[in-house]
């Protein structure tokens, strides 16, 4: 029996079934890159090898981290990225729309059963649609611009099983926080990280995005979700193509071939991770009165439409306590858009945040805007590495969007349920 | 005589190369390598050392400069019991030999940080020169193997594009 996994990769491959171990060759339906990893890096390499991108329509650009140009060195790689989308004529490109994962779906360039590369380690995000979606280096992208192309060995799968319903409060985030505290980082093991059951089919599609992003913490190569009803109407409702065969890209659970995780929806809690990996995940009401300087609501994991809206229910009517800063930079400039034209923002706003780019801002520690020395942080990103988010002495713990305002209220890190239920 | 940089912790993408310095040139980012744990390793590693990890080497970011940073400090070899899937990948498409320690393997007391080792690429395997220890790693795959010995992904496709031209 095929897993989605081989299913999507026989198809790109054109193999008639692809046994795991298999290395085969895949023929790309669609590759990302952005500012850092993609033109500046891919453009001397094709330059060498004599080659222009193989298909323009398949490939799609977005600029989102040197954003904001700061230096005459972030003003460069955007000068370059902009003429290279010219010079390639490649209209799939996006310019401070906001961050890859989250603006590749909302612009309709995901389907179910596609095979598709990006850039960026949470690449995996895409596997929310159906999607086969995984991150390359720069190099390895260069190659697959240039022949439209990349090996893949054929990945075991490890199904992660969410049976019951989330409680109020709990959210996709904590799902992913407990996974990474059982499975631990390197748990994936460069698998096909297969989710099913009803509560990851309750999710809305920015929740399930959530999911697939974060298989990237586990250590998996991809993280799928078998499309449902949810994911065509939101396919149909941002323009994109719906396959006629959706309905077979299906998840067979259990997964006979593959190891199998089971957890209890109904039993989860609000969870935070504490420094320096996502695996150090425990019950929130474990880290309760740890202090924290800055609250953060960032990045494609944590700064969705859905994700500001969290926050925003916490926050609304309520101010943030006096020593702690709370930075938001909405994940896209349409979710931006959509939460600012829902009062959203304004709930942000009048409880004392402060609104950054959208872009990948803190999160990959790329600018001016970064954690000080000894600073400590509660955040909606995905990864907590030891000096990621700035200095090498600062401190950042993980959470859901939920607990992050909660927390930004009571002045020290709290299930947000104390606060919303207090 | 080339030395061993053994790690005990786990190394992510961004202690390799750190996020704020990854827009100057690759000289400048390689001087930042590893800085947030071993602050000495950048301006101290010699051409030929070995880094030597534990389990999930190179997790976090896709950005390949995580390993071109070792390559550009002249590491020969990176190996551990495991990698994170991109960096291996990353590792392999730059030329920079990437080797699996079996789990299993026992480790002789003598390995340790700043030992004087050699390597040997074509046997996968790892000497401790003043014991005359060997560790065998797992061999590279094949295909891999030719991708490294043609000194990576960029090389290797230039190679395969004038073969099919002269075709």
């Amino acid at each position: 029996m095929e897993t989605l996994a081989q299913k999507i990769i026989s198809h790109a491959s054109a193999s008639s079934s692809a046994q795991v171990g298999d290395v085969v060759v895949c023929s790309v339906d669609l590759a990302m890159i952005h500012d850092s990893g993609g033109p500046r890096r891919v453009k001397p390499i094709l330059e060498r090898l004599g080659r222009s991108v193989w298909d323009n329509h398949r490939v799609v650009v977005v600029t989102d981290h040197y954003v904001p140009v700061e230096s005459d060195e972030t003003r460069a790689i955007q000068e370059l990225t902009r003429n290279w989308v010219t010079e390639q004529d490649i209209s799939n490109f996006y310019d401070q729309q906001g961050i890859c994962h989250v603006v590749l779906p909302e612009r309709g360039h995901l389907a179910p059963g596609m095979f598709c590369v990006g850039g960026d380690s949470h690449s995996p995000t895409g596997g929310a649609f159906g999607a086969y979606m995984f991150g390359i280096g720069a190099t390895e992208m260069a190659g697959v611009l240039a022949t439209g192309e990349i090996w893949i060995k054929v990945p075991e799968t490890i199904l992660i099983h969410w049976s019951g319903h989330l409680s109020d409060y709990v959210t996709a985030k904590d799902m992913m926080l407990a996974t990474c505290g059982r499975l631990g980082m390197g748990g994936g093991r460069y698998q096909a990280i297969q989710y099913a059951g009803e509560a990851i089919h309750d999710l809305d599609m920015q929740e399930r995005m959530t999911m697939s992003n974060m298989a990237a913490e586990l250590g998996g190569q991809a993280g799928l979700i078998a499309p449902d009803e949810v994911t065509i109407d939101y396919i149909r409702s941002v323009g994109g193509t719906v396959p006629a065969g959706w309905k077979s890209y299906q998840i067979e659970v259990p997964d006979r071939d593959g190891e199998v995780h089971y957890f209890d929806a109904s039993a989860l809690t609000p969870q935070i991770a504490a420094p320096h990996s996502p695996e150090n995940a425990d019950a929130a009401a474990a880290f309760k009165n740890t202090h924290f300087d800055v609250a953060y609501v960032g990045a494609c994991t944590g700064a969705k439409y859905t994700d500001l809206k969290a926050a925003a229910s916490v926050l609304k009517g309520r101010k943030i306590a006096s020593h702690v800063t709370l930075k938001v930079a909405p994940a896209s400039l349409r979710d931006q858009q959509r939460a600012d034209a829902e009062g959203v923002m304004q709930i942000l706003q009048d409880a004392g945040a402060e609104f950054l780019p959208n872009s990948c801002g803190i999160c990959a520690g790329y600018g001016r805007d970064r954690l000080l020395d000894e600073q400590v942080c509660l955040s909606t990103t995905a990864r907590n590495f030891k000096g990621r988010m700035g200095a090498s002495t600062s401190q950042v713990y993980l959470a859901s969007p939920y607990t992050v305002a909660a927390s930004a209220i009571a002045g020290s890190m709290v299930d947000p349920r104390e606060v919303t239920e207090g | 005589m080339a030395r061993l940089w053994l790690f005990e912790e786990t190394i992510d993408t961004d202690v390799l190369a750190p996020g704020f310095y990854m827009k100057a040139p690759l000289a400048e980012l390689a001087e930042h390598c590893l800085e947030a744990i071993r602050p000495e390793f950048a301006s101290s590693v010699r051409p030929g050392d070995v880094v030597m990890a534990g389990e999930n080497m190179g997790v976090g970011s896709s950005r390949e400069q995580a390993a071109e940073v070792l390559k550009y400090l002249g590491v020969s070899a990176v190996i551990a019991h495991s990698f994170a899937g991109i960096f291996y990948r990353n590792a392999i498409n730059l030329g920079l030999p990437a080797l699996v320690l079996p789990a299993d393997t026992p480790l002789p007391p003598e390995l340790a940080d700043g030992a004087e080792i050699s390597f040997d690429f074509a046997r996968s395997r790892l000497t401790l020169s003043e014991f005359d220890i060997d560790l065998e790693c797992e061999p590279i795959p094949a295909f891999l193997k030719a991708m490294i010995d043609d000194g990576g992904l960029v090389p290797h496709l230039e190679k395969r594009f004038s073969t099919e031209a002269e075709l």
